[in-house]
Parts: structure tokens; sequence; C-alpha cells
């Protein structure tokens, strides 16, 4: 035999798809766009802003680390991964936000959450979300300026003034608006279990939104770009938990409104299937989806921030390394 | 003479740069992760613990033909919780506004490992005057970056530098603190404990990168490729790089 052959003989998988890293974030920006178009038209035009700064910041400090470390800046942008970390992270943000707070979050996001593990593939936290846990913490008054409802949406100027000056408190009364989440987290609990509905417009803009990135997801799924079985074990948790907690009186909404406010359908189907940080075993994604779902409800029931997804999947990314070590398949012909 | 002049230069190039306690042995993290919150903060328990060095390896040092050698460490414990306490009574004595923030954490000092390393490596086995130079240089390092590192937190933190300082350097400080970022709320991650240890490990990758330049590459494959007998194998097409 050919000594050679054994070095040239082809490596597993033996099965391989045809599909790149490139390929499968182009589709899942694609899939964004639904969710996106709707955010521009209940949220102004903040939410380009928040988009474009993030995504620009995310691409800047990937290529200005990339070239520290020596390692090739061009084709390792043209993977996109940088692009939809930094649009992922300008989606999740108040669209009224400063400038400095996007730019500071894709900065944080790349540089601690993916580039100091050794950039793509070796990042143990989703870096959008290290992003959003870190400008939560650090800036938790920016982080809730959250403005327009359905047909409200603020105006180009309004919008514009908020990115590049910093207005003072009583331009701010005059038109933020709280999220639903938000409105249940501080005040509302009370007229929430007194059974008053929320109010209608913020609470239909919720739910338009999140539908969006429902649409956008279920295109993911079908495209074969994302198991199916994380958002679905996480939206079911949710589901069944929020049931739970009202049978013995702790849940605030009508059931199905869990699964339609803050960022739930945005977590479910688009970060949270990050391939790099979720577990990859089929049974490990169970369990991880289901975690998430958990944290996520008791974060919003019970926790200091109105929305959890984010620290939810802060969370379950520690243990995707053990999920996946506790539920490996048993190779063919093994007991 | 001269030999000696050599080897406490030897001591302090050790202490403060090579062997540097807080970024090469990465010893005493607890005291530096949680005091460097401000300048004046880091300041104070760099110049504490630098105290402490210096007397325990002192005393180690002159006790150091007296000591069972089974029951070393627990006396080496004994002479540093002797000086640490004696450290704490004196800022209470001295200091009782600074001591009363930072109070909980002057005890502490007694479990930094880097005065037991030193203690147990340097002072047991070295006469007196060179344990004294080891203690002073490994405490100034450590202070140093200390410093660093409380300037670093404090600035992106609250915008300020030398918040408080009449704590420290009595009434004639009280106008010392300096704005250094105009019209800013304070970056808050950076006086949290994440923020610690971020800016802790940038200091330690500026460090490497300082050391980096300073010594030619490291044929970094050669070392890779070789197998058990020294040999060098020869870099097959593809198995390197098939990632």
């Amino acid at each position: 035999m050919n000594p050679l052959s054994i070095a040239r003989r082809p490596r597993s998988p033996f099965i391989r798809s045809e599909r790149s890293v490139r390929d499968i974030m182009r589709d899942v920006l694609m899939a964004l766009v639904p969710g996106a178009l709707v955010a521009l038209w209940l949220y102004g035009s903040g939410v380009v802003f928040q988009i474009g700064l993030a995504a620009a910041s995310a691409l800047i400090t990937e290529a200005a680390l990339l070239a520290l470390r020596g390692r090739p800046v061009r084709a390792t942008l043209q993977d996109h991964s940088a692009l939809l970390t930094g649009i992922l992270l300008g989606l999740s943000l108040p669209p009224l936000a400063p400038w400095w707070v996007p730019v500071t979050g894709a900065f944080l996001a790349m540089t601690f959450g993916k580039q100091v593990y050794g950039g793509l593939g070796q990042n143990p936290f989703n870096p959008a979300m290290v992003g959003y846990a870190m400008l939560i913490i650090s800036f938790p008054r920016e982080m809730t300026l959250w403005s327009g409802t359905f047909g409200d949406s603020p105006s180009f100027s309004t919008s514009l003034t908020a990115l590049l000056t910093s207005p003072d408190e009583s331009w701010w009364d005059s038109i933020a608006r709280a999220t639903p989440l938000t409105l249940l987290h501080d005040g509302l609990k009370t007229t929430m279990a007194k059974g008053l509905p929320l109010p209608d417009p913020a609470l239909t803009a919720s739910i338009l939104i999140n539908l969006a990135y429902l649409t956008g997801g279920c295109f993911l799924v079908f495209r074969q770009a994302l198991d199916y079985r994380i958002p679905l074990a996480m939206l079911i948790v949710l589901l069944a938990g929020h049931m739970t907690l009202q049978t013995f009186g702790g849940g605030l909404l009508g059931s199905l409104q869990q699964l339609f406010l803050g960022s739930t359908m945005l977590g479910a189907f688009f970060i949270a299937t990050d391939p790099v940080t979720a577990a990859n075993t089929p049974r490990g994604r169970w369990v991880y989806g289901a975690g998430i779902g958990a944290f996520t409800l008791l974060i919003r029931s019970y926790g200091n921030y109105p929305d959890g997804i984010a620290f939810a999947v802060l969370l379950m990314n520690f243990a995707a390394p053990s999920l996946d070590a506790l539920t490996r398949p048993k190779a063919y012909g093994h007991s | 003479m001269k030999t000696h002049w050599r080897s406490a230069a030897k001591l302090a190039h050790q202490g403060l740069w090579s062997n540097n306690p807080a970024l090469v042995s990465l010893l005493g993290l607890c005291p530096l992760l949680a005091l460097s919150t401000s300048l004046v903060n880091a300041v104070t328990l760099g110049l504490a613990t630098t105290f402490v060095l210096i007397t325990s390896n002192g005393l180690i040092s002159s006790l150091r033909h007296h000591l069972l050698k089974t029951a070393r460490l627990p006396l080496f414990m004994l002479v540093m919780a002797a000086m640490v306490t004696a450290v704490d009574l004196l800022l209470k004595a001295l200091l009782p506004e600074l001591h009363e923030h930072i109070g909980l954490f002057i005890p502490l000092i007694v479990t930094n490992c880097q005065i037991l390393a030193r203690a147990e490596a340097f002072a047991s086995r070295q006469p007196i005057p060179l344990a004294l130079i080891d203690g002073a240089f490994m405490g100034l390092g450590f202070t140093g970056v200390m410093v660093l590192l409380g300037s670093i937190r404090e600035i992106l933190g609250t915008g300020h530098l030398l918040g408080q300082a009449e704590q420290l350097f009595g009434d004639a400080a009280k106008n010392w603190s300096v704005t250094v970022i105009e019209d800013f709320d304070g970056f808050l991650l950076a006086l949290l404990p994440p923020g610690a240890f971020m800016a802790l490990g940038c200091l330690v990758a500026l460090r490497n990168l300082i050391m980096a330049r300073g010594t030619p590459q490291q044929p970094f494959q050669h070392v890779l490729l070789k197998d058990h007998s020294g040999q060098r194998l020869s870099p097959s097409k593809g198995s390197g790089t098939s990632a």
C-alpha cells in the first residue's frame, strides 16, 4: 500500500454540505429583512441608524483586530459573520439610543465576545449578546430609550436629534414610549394583576414585529439554515412555563402574548440558534432551547430586567459544551 | 560589593517586570481586582501589601535558620498575619475614613499568595538584605500594576481621577480630583468585577506584546512538526490547513 495514500485519504465527514459559512450568513441576513422593515415602520429611521452604526463598528473592529492578530482581513470579513453580529446588535438596541451606544456595543462584542477567544468558531458566547449585556449593565438609562408604537413612529428629525445630541430629560419625556415588557415590569404589574389589558398600540407593535421575525425564522427553517429544535423547544417551554405560572397566579399576560413580546422571536430564531455557541447534538439542542426558554421566563417574571433573552442565551452558552458532552449520540455499533 | 549591586538590580528587574506578581505570576488577584476601582484605593492597598511583603520577608529571612522545616508554612503564615494585623491597626489609627471604605480587604492581604510565595521561594533561603530588597521591589511591582489598573478603571468608570484623595493624603488633597473626560456619566462595567478582569487581561496582553516585540519570533512551526526523536517531519500538503 502506498504510504502516501494514508495522508491523502479524504477525512470525515464524507458527506459534505456545499454551503459555506458565507451562504448561511446571507440566508440569515435575508431572513432578517421582514423584521427590520416592520421595525423601521414602527420605530422610525432610528432603526436604520442603529443597524448601520453597529454593523460599521463591528466590521471596523473585526478588521482592526484581525490585522493585529496577523490574520487575513478581507477573506475573513467576507464570511459576513461580523456584519451579522453588528446587525443583530443593532436590531436589539433601542432605536433612539445615542450614537455611541451601538458603536461601543459592537466594539465590545467583537473584542471581548469574539476576537479575544480566537475569532469565529472559537467564541463560547454569542458576540451580539455579549455586547448587548455589557451595554444594558453599563448604560441602563440609554438602553430604555424606546419610542414609537403602532401608527406613531418618531419622525426623521426626532431620530436624528436623539442620535447625535444628548437631549435632556424633558425632551425625552415628551417622546419616549415604554415597551409592553417595561410597562409590565414597572408599575403596571398592579393593573395587570387586576386583569386590565395592556395598552393596545404598544402591544400591537410588539406582536407585529415578532410575527415578522417568526416569518423570517420559518424561512430559515425551510432553507435548513437553522435547526428547528432550538426555537421550538424555547417557545414550548416559554408557553408551558407561562401557563404554569398563570395557574398559580404568577403570570400576568394572556398565554399567547408571552410569545409575542419583547425580542422573543428574534431571540428564538436568530440569536439562540447561532451555530458556534449553541449546543451541537440533537438532544443537546432540545435541552439548550428549553433552558433559554426557562431562563427567559424566569428573568421576565422575577428578574431585574424587563427582557431576559440576552442573559438567558449567555447562561445557556455556558452550558452548551457540557450539554454536548452529556448528549453525545452513540456511534453505530457501540452499545 | 559590586555583586551585591548587581543582584539588587536583578531583583528590581524581576519584581518590576520579568516576574511581576500581578502581570506574570498572576498572584494576589483577589485584592488586586477588588480594590482597583479607584486610584486612591489602589495606592493604599498596594502600599499596605508592600509594607507586609518587606517586613514579613525580613522577619522570615532572619528566622530562617530557626524554623522547623516541616512546619514552615504555618509559621510563615503566622509572621504574615502579624504584619497584616499591624497594617490594619496602623490604617485604623492614621486614616480612619479610608479604613472604613477598604478595611474589609486589609485582613485579606494575608491570603495574597504572592507574600507566601516570596517567603517560601526567596526569603527563607536568602540573607536579610536581599530578602528586604526582594520584598520592596515585588511590592512596588504589585503597586505599580494596582495604580495602572486603578487609574484605568476610575477614568473609564467615572470620568474622573483621584476622587476622594483626601482620605489618603489629608485635607490638602480635597481638590485633587481631575476630570479626565468631560460630560461623561461613566462606563459602569469598568467598575464591576468583569471590567476588572478585562482590564487586567488587556494589561497582561500588552506586557506579552512588549515581550514579543523584544525577542525574535520563535520558529513556531518547526517545533510543532518535530516528532519524539526530534526529527523534523516533512509538512504534507493540506494536513495542517484542513480547517
